[in-house]
């Protein structure tokens, strides 16, 4: 088990690394792979006198005030709903659960819009205030969708998925009515709706690093307790595993990590949905590799997504929502048909 | 091992089991039979605390069970399922290596080297030419060998089968009930099952407690419960008993009245 993980661990976080620098140099101003390379070492502790600035000025300011800032924020964007997504769908063994089909996103969403609306944002408790009043949000839907789906205290994958999508359409239509309240404002909320990362800058970075390293530790805790549930959730009690506690707290971290992410780059569907299901067909079922492995696999799902987006239609960006549906949806029917067809085994 | 002091259980306001006491002593192989709704699977999930009694006390090696925690309790009693494991992508020494969660620390770590005790459990139920496949491409009897070798491996003192041959053909069922009792003997295990098959109860319990619409009609040898007056009087139709040629023990045939 752990030479697989230093396996996949490493192979992974090379490519995720490779990307980034790829993605650095990418842009309206393309730079050489070499410089950017060159300029990120360079910022390394005790690197700066080893390597000779032999760059100008404006790349260093490019690299690190614009570019490097919203690679490291799409991968931690990506990182925390696909955990989101992993979390969700071992704790309700439901392979088509994740952020966005559960609802919790809208509902984060819900909360993010209102403060954006009234100009709350940074009310109360400054760059944590929205993240703070997503959770909240998203927690009350996910509660709402999960009493919805409950016949005769049993979750079922058909009612589950139905009452997320009932919510969801609930909750998206009072964000459309709150954006139709606002005329100065809607740009802002359609925008941040449709998902971004421009301008975002290095502060909304550090808001989010605490919640990815909460989610992993967390989650990564649990991860056998996990695996057990993939047997059932008797067979997880009589091995031992405190089941309620356990989806409790598994179900709130996960939704932890959706609000985050929700509120710094509005709605991002299907990264939950697509990445853990990618990583498990790579990786097998075993949790103590899928969780992991899944954060990694989402940082490069959305910093690639997010360097289409910005790079397809240059100098206008694509917002980042669309991309990430537009290659999410149709994985998303693929999965449904192979689902159906081993239920009727 | 257990003892059971009137046990009562009602689902909005039925009453599923009234007045339920016995003893199970240790290294017995213990059977719970009746009919269909005779309250045999709650009387099992109790004991395995999944349900609460609404009054009673059920003290299980000399510890009342309502004190265990659940992971206490993994380390005393493991559990079989009648329906097996899922389809999942598992293999099956990872299934095995499952059962010793109960043990581990939050690292997933153990003390002692489970490796000989998992290759132990997997000769004795022969499952080592299947330990590298997957969950999903094993036949009904082979996943209920895996679940019954996973139970195993939680050493526990008290074993407890749900109708464990319900979906296994006849060689499949004397071969599980055969392992069972094999590691009885080598482990002194205490065993409580459900069994739906008379026969299958009279060839492997010791003693065994007879239900009825969640009362308690008696606990005995197989030979003191099945009896042709009592199995008439609890499943409705009666049966020859005979006396198993090899075995001695009371066999039932069924006959048809049509």
């Amino acid at each position: 088990m752990k030479k697989q993980l230093l396996l996949w661990g490493g192979a992974s976080s090379l490519i995720l690394l490779a990307s980034a620098v790829v993605s650095i140099s990418m842009g309206a101003a393309s730079l050489p792979l070499s410089q950017v390379w060159l300029i990120l070492l360079h910022q390394l502790p005790g690197m700066s006198d080893l390597v000779a600035v032999t760059w100008p000025d404006s790349s260093e300011q490019i690299v690190m005030k614009v570019r490097f800032p919203r690679v490291i924020l799409a991968i931690l964007v990506g990182a925390c709903l696909s955990l989101a997504g992993a979390g969700f769908q071992g704790v309700l063994r439901n392979p088509l659960a994740d952020p966005f089909t559960m609802g919790v996103a809208s509902g984060a969403a819900v909360g993010a819009a209102f403060l954006i609306l009234f100009g709350l944002q940074f009310a109360f408790l400054g760059e944590w205030s929205t993240p703070v009043v997503a959770f909240l949000t998203g927690l009350c839907s996910l509660w709402i969708v999960l009493s919805l789906a409950k016949t005769q205290g049993k979750l079922q994958t058909e009612t589950l998925i139905l009452s997320g999508v009932v919510i969801q359409a609930f909750l998206g239509s009072l964000v459309s009515f709150m954006v139709s309240l606002s005329n100065q404002t809607v740009n802002e909320i359609v925008f941040w709706l449709m998902g971004s990362l421009s301008f975002r800058g290095w502060a909304f970075t550090y808001v989010l690093i605490p919640y990815v390293l909460i989610g992993v530790i967390v989650l990564v805790g649990y991860a056998r307790s996990l695996n057990l549930f993939a047997l059932g959730e008797r067979q997880a009690a009589h091995l031992g595993v405190n089941v309620d506690k356990t989806k409790l707290i598994i179900l709130l971290v996960s939704t932890l990590l959706t609000a985050a992410a929700v509120s710094i780059s509005g709605i991002i569907g299907f990264v939950g949905l697509v990445v853990p299901h990618l990583v498990r067909m790579l990786v097998g079922p075993d949790h103590r590799i899928l969780l992991p492995m899944s954060a990694i696999g989402g940082g490069i799902y959305v910093l690639w997504a997010d360097t289409l987006a910005r790079m397809l239609l240059v100098p206008t960006e694509i917002p980042l929502g669309v991309v990430t549906a537009f290659l999410g949806a149709p994985f998303f029917a693929y999965l449904l048909k192979q689902n159906k067809r081993t239920g009727r085994r | 091992m257990i003892h059971v002091r009137g046990l009562q259980k009602a689902y909005q306001d039925v009453s599923v089991l009234t007045e339920i006491d016995f003893d199970v002593k240790r290294g017995e192989f213990f059977g719970i039979i009746g009919p269909n709704g005779s309250g045999k699977s709650t009387l099992l999930k109790m004991i395995s605390s999944v349900i609460a009694p609404d009054a009673g006390e059920i003290t299980l090696a000399d510890k009342p069970l309502a004190r265990y925690t659940r992971k206490e309790l993994a380390r005393v009693l493991a559990v079989l399922e009648q329906e097996g494991l899922p389809p999942v992508g598992f293999r099956v020494r990872e299934v095995l290596e499952m059962g010793r969660f109960p043990y581990q620390n939050w690292l997933g770590e153990e003390k002692d080297d489970v490796t000989p005790l998992i290759e132990e459990i997997m000769q004795l139920l022969g499952l080592v030419p299947l330990a590298e496949r997957t969950l999903d491409q094993l036949s009904g009897g082979e996943k209920q060998r895996v679940a019954l070798g996973k139970a195993l491996v939680q050493k526990p003192q008290l074993l407890l089968l749900d109708e464990p041959t319900t979906y296994l053909d006849i060689g499949y069922q004397i071969q599980l009930m055969d392992i069972v009792r094999k590691w009885q003997k080598t482990t002194q295990v205490t065993v409580v099952a459900v069994l739906h098959d008379l026969n299958l109860a009279s060839l492997y319990c010791d003693r065994i407690l007879m239900l009825h619409k969640g009362v308690q009609i008696g606990v005995g040898t197989p030979q003191d419960m099945l009896q042709t007056d009592k199995i008439e009087a609890v499943y409705g139709t009666r049966p020859i008993v005979m006396e198993h040629p090899v075995h001695h023990l009371p066999q039932i045939m069924l006959q048809s009245r049509a």
